[in-house]
């Protein structure tokens, strides 16, 4: 016989009854007080769009002709270097597992793109949901009265739930830590109500002509949550004004900022995924002046974030995923530019029970001929995508029917051990 | 304010005035033929249809819903070919239409009407060259949308068009349905042979082989790999030069193209070298010609039963949101049934000399398309009448039919190609922001898909519905309030202008009442009133789908 275990998930029936429901707090007060591994997992996405340079951030190689003019800087993990374009990471390595050996053959954007974000090569019959789609489709949302996923991403498509369905597609904000489009009613509250007397009488007269149908369009439920949405306490999270300006500048003065700030506050109410872009890395033209400039962007932004996850107790729950669509190529063309290169790239994962301090792969100091050869140690981006599913207690192993009647994992391999603990 | 705009404004207030009262005197934009020529009616064909599917009614122990009304009819028709409900003028003039055959004969009207044309041409160009942004200067796909806009206008062959799709040589702006190639070519230069295998059979044949790229199809097994190589190899010495697409040596001593599949584990010079084959019929292929323009005959050929259904599938698609076989661009093979509808369809189009004109019309004749959806009580009752098409499918609109609804409710005359070039530009730009907000049904644009709050919320409070539902300056809105006879016209108008159909007697009392108490309120209550019914009605469900 099994010891009889109470865990908090064996409580929840019990304490709905009116009797015992004193048990629980509100479930939004208690899911912003939790903390530390009792807390529901989140994952944060920094997609740094156009292909980030691995040589001029995680994977510099000083004094080579692939290096460049970027040098490099010690960190907190022992003989662990990285770009001295990121200095402030560099304090916040120890919360992180750096990858420098992420590898692709997708060396398109709008290709490597949907590679990475889904973690399978795109295919023309079928659309791969996100992987923040599949986290928000098979985790609750518990009170939540916004929207599970968030994209701060004014620049890029909107992450699409594929073929689980638009119902997973993210929310996205144009500009993080100001209002945001379309949640207010464009007329006083008065006629507000009659509006919606107006819409209520609508629906009805449509139901009773389709009774079995009205069901299925679900209008009247959408409407509802974005009624709801419109008046929720929640939509705080979106505002940065609660924030200390201390630590608002510590994030630094730019939308990425902003937005990697708002994500830490949306993930303190119980969002279970936000991406943030920091657009602007296909640098085929002054590759080096053009990192410099990114650089200066994601580095308070990036470190703050850790620095501040990790402050709140909210590091272990929450993983931070920094990638791109692919690398960019240890050659440097005559314009001083840096093109397309899947072959191998990096990342950075920090949290949500991902190694720490750690560096796994290795790349070639010297400029490989037309057909390289795979870098020391490869990691493979669906094997990324599948740890970080099985982190967040999601199976990755797990298949669904698709709408064509195709069965499909949610990660096109394994979690692997080598990445966690 | 000058005395010529003065007199533009009293001619546009003049024609107002007779589209918005109901007498209409207004000559319609849309002037529909006086009768069906008789080579043209296609009495026989619908008719074999419906007997096909009255027998799938009976098999399937379904009864069919009852006829949907001439005015939802009316909707759909415009949904499916315009991508917007009708504008009340167009509704007013077939409300007053009463000689035979009118729906056919308005049907073929809206098919002369420029709007279809660029319309199913932006929806054709996604099964052709999907929706991603294609190779940088090598890929048009205005050129490529334009053209398909000139061929339908011209009622071409699709057989024709398909062939020139395949087999084109030059560049993608002086012969544009060579983009159909150019947006395969990727980074390397190279064309991806196996992309353009794989969209032609989707395309044309309505097969998805895509999987036995890498290996013979799991879920149907007749399709092996090596037919979908040999189908690759057509393509095999396709290439883009600064000439344009080409099949043939660009110099004496450049070697010929052929199509190589490389082996598991990548060694390049391991690579076999693939001859072009097809997987059934290799009598239909000609005995001369270029690899792409033989492919071509082949999937043209007309005992080619693949070509004729792919394309009747997507066209009943077109119209009711929705494929007869889904996906859209999965069929059975023909052979192994006995003949279903596709093969009706098909066969009437083949014999009217493959335009697609003949599918549109029959699809809008038939029994399915005009029935009600379905309205039982029992969920299951309504399930198996609308999978068995024995009801009218109830499906969301796509993004470009909401805003082009939107659009056109929100003014009381059509917005077509003799609209105001102010008002054609200002449609063409709030479809492209309102999509971009609200999210492109990408190429599978046939798969169901369900809303989302940020759609729900653009529709609630965003800039589309509130400029467009506003009372002011020749705005639909203001322009029912001001030259509407009385309450009950300003009512009607409006829920035809959005809904396509009339008040119910409740919907008449309650706005009613509502324009009256604004009445006695004073200045501007009663525009306030008149707001919300536009704001109510763009945001209720039956705006929302097509039914």
């Amino acid at each position: 016989m099994e010891p009889l275990m109470l865990s908090r998930r064996s409580l929840l029936p019990l304490a709905a009854t009116p009797a015992l429901s004193f048990l629980l707090p509100p479930l939004t007060a208690r899911a912003a007080a939790l903390r530390g591994p009792e807390r529901a997992r989140s994952l944060i996405v920094l997609w740094m769009n156009g292909g980030m340079s691995q040589l001029e951030t995680w994977d510099p190689h000083p004094g080579t002709a692939a290096g460049g003019d970027t040098q490099d800087v010690a960190t907190t993990v022992p003989d662990l270097r990285i770009s001295s374009l990121l200095p402030q990471m560099a304090e916040q390595m120890h919360h992180c597992l750096t990858i420098r050996s992420v590898i692709s053959k997708e060396g398109d954007h709008e290709r490597g793109s949907a590679f990475v974000r889904s973690g399978y090569r795109p295919e023309p019959t079928l659309k791969y949901p996100t992987l923040g789609a599949v986290v928000v489709s098979q985790l609750k949302a518990g009170q939540l009265e916004i929207p599970p996923y968030i994209s701060v991403s004014p620049h890029i498509a909107v992450p699409e739930g594929g073929y689980l369905g638009n119902a997973w597609n993210a929310f996205r904000i144009h500009h993080p830590g100001r209002e945001i489009s379309n949640l207010e009613a464009p007329v006083p509250a008065a006629r507000q109500t009659r509006r919606l007397d107006n819409l209520q009488l609508l629906s009805r007269t449509f139901a009773a002509a389709h009774p079995a149908a009205a069901n299925q369009t679900l209008h009247d439920d959408l409407t509802q949550k974005a009624l709801r949405m419109m008046q929720s306490e929640q939509l705080k999270a979106f505002r940065l004004d609660e924030e200390p300006e201390m630590l608002r500048k510590a994030y630094g003065d730019s939308d990425f900022g902003r937005g990697c700030l708002v994500a830490r506050r949306l993930v303190e109410t119980g969002v279970r995924v936000v991406e943030v872009t920091l657009p602007g890395f296909d640098t085929h033209i002054s590759n080096h002046e053009g990192h410099i400039t990114q650089c200066r962007i994601l580095d308070p932004a990036m470190s703050s974030l850790i620095h501040d996850l990790q402050q709140r107790d909210l590091l272990q729950s929450t993983i931070v995923l920094c990638i791109s669509e692919f690398g960019r190529t240890p050659a440097i063309n005559p314009a001083a530019g840096r093109d397309h290169w899947p072959a191998w790239f990096s990342c950075v994962i920090a949290g949500g029970g991902f190694r720490r301090s750690a560096v796994i792969g290795s790349t070639p100091a010297e400029i490989p001929s037309a057909d390289p050869p795979p870098p020391a140690d490869p990691v493979s981006v669906p094997e990324i995508c599948a740890t970080i599913l099985d982190q967040l207690g999601i199976d990755s192993a797990q298949e669904v029917t698709t709408p064509v009647g195709r069965p499909i994992r949610f990660a096109d391999a394994s979690p692997s051990p080598r990445l966690v603990g | 304010m000058k005395l010529r705009q003065l007199l533009v404004l009293a001619v546009l207030g003049l024609l107002m005035v007779a589209v918005v009262q109901t007498s209409g005197r207004v000559d319609p934009v849309l002037a529909p033929p006086a009768q069906v020529v008789a080579t043209d009616r296609l009495d026989t064909a619908v008719a074999q249809l419906d007997a096909w599917f009255a027998v799938k009614w009976q098999a399937d122990g379904v009864s069919p819903t009852a006829p949907a009304s001439d005015l939802a009819v009316f909707r759909r028709v415009s949904l499916a070919l315009f991508g917007c409900g009708p504008s009340l003028e167009d509704l007013r003039a077939f409300q007053q239409d009463t000689q035979p055959d009118r729906l056919d004969r308005w049907v073929q009207q809206m098919l002369r009407d420029p709007r279809s044309a660029g319309y199913l041409a932006r929806r054709l160009g996604r099964s052709l060259a999907g929706v991603e942004q294609g190779p940088f200067i090598l890929f048009r796909r205005d050129q490529l949308t334009d053209w398909l806009e000139a061929q339908l206008i011209q009622d071409a062959s699709w057989s024709d068009m398909t062939r020139q799709l395949i087999a084109s040589e030059g560049l993608w702006t002086d012969s544009p349905a060579s983009n159909f190639i150019t947006v395969a070519r990727m980074e390397n230069e190279d064309i991806d042979e196996n992309k353009l295998a794989g969209r032609t059979v989707r395309t044309f044949l309505g097969q998805r082989i895509d999987c036995a790229q890498c290996h013979d199809h799991f879920l149907d097994t007749r399709w092996k790999q090596r037919h979908f190589e040999g189908l690759a190899a057509w393509f095999g010495q396709t290439q883009v030069t600064l000439g344009g697409v080409t099949d043939y040596a660009t110099s004496p001593d450049q070697p010929p193209l052929e199509y190589r599949v490389v082996p598991p584990g990548g060694d390049a010079a391991a690579a076999r070298i693939v001859a072009p084959e097809v997987p059934f019929h290799p009598e239909w292929l000609p005995e001369a010609g270029g690899r792409r323009a033989r492919l071509a005959a082949w999937v043209t050929h007309p005992d080619n039963r693949r070509f004729e259904r792919a394309i009747a599938n997507r066209i009943w698609g077109l119209m009711f949101g929705r494929p007869l076989h889904e996906p859209v661009d999965d069929l059975p093979h023909p052979e192994d049934k006995p003949d279903d509808a596709l093969d009706l369809l098909g066969r009437e189009f083949r014999a009217r000399g493959d335009r697609l004109s003949t599918l549109i019309r029959m699809i809008a004749l038939s029994a399915p398309f005009q029935r009600a959806t379905a309205a039982a009580d029992d969920p299951v009752i309504s399930a198996r009448q609308t999978a068995a098409w024995a009801a009218f499918p109830l499906v969301r609109l796509r993004p470009e039919q909401v805003i082009g609804s939107i659009f056109q409710a929100g003014r009381v005359r059509s917005v077509d190609q003799n609209s105001h070039p102010l008002i054609r530009l200002t449609r063409m730009t709030s479809e492209n922001e309102f999509i971009e907000e609200y999210g492109d049904a990408g190429e599978d644009e046939l798969i169901p898909q369900s809303g989302t709050i940020s759609q729900m919320l653009l529709k609630m409070n965003g800039r589309f519905s509130r400029e467009l539902g506003k009372v002011d300056l020749l705005t639909g809105p203001a322009q029912v309030l001001a030259l509407s006879p009385d309450d009950s016209a300003i009512i009607e108008n409006s829920f035809l202008m959005c809904l396509s159909r009339h008040p119910e007697p409740p919907e008449l009392l309650h706005f009613q009442k509502q324009l009256q108490e604004a009445r006695q309120a004073g200045d501007g209550q009663r525009e306030a009133v008149v707001e919300d019914l536009f704001w109510a009605l763009f945001n209720s469900p039956e705006f929302a789908w097509n039914h």
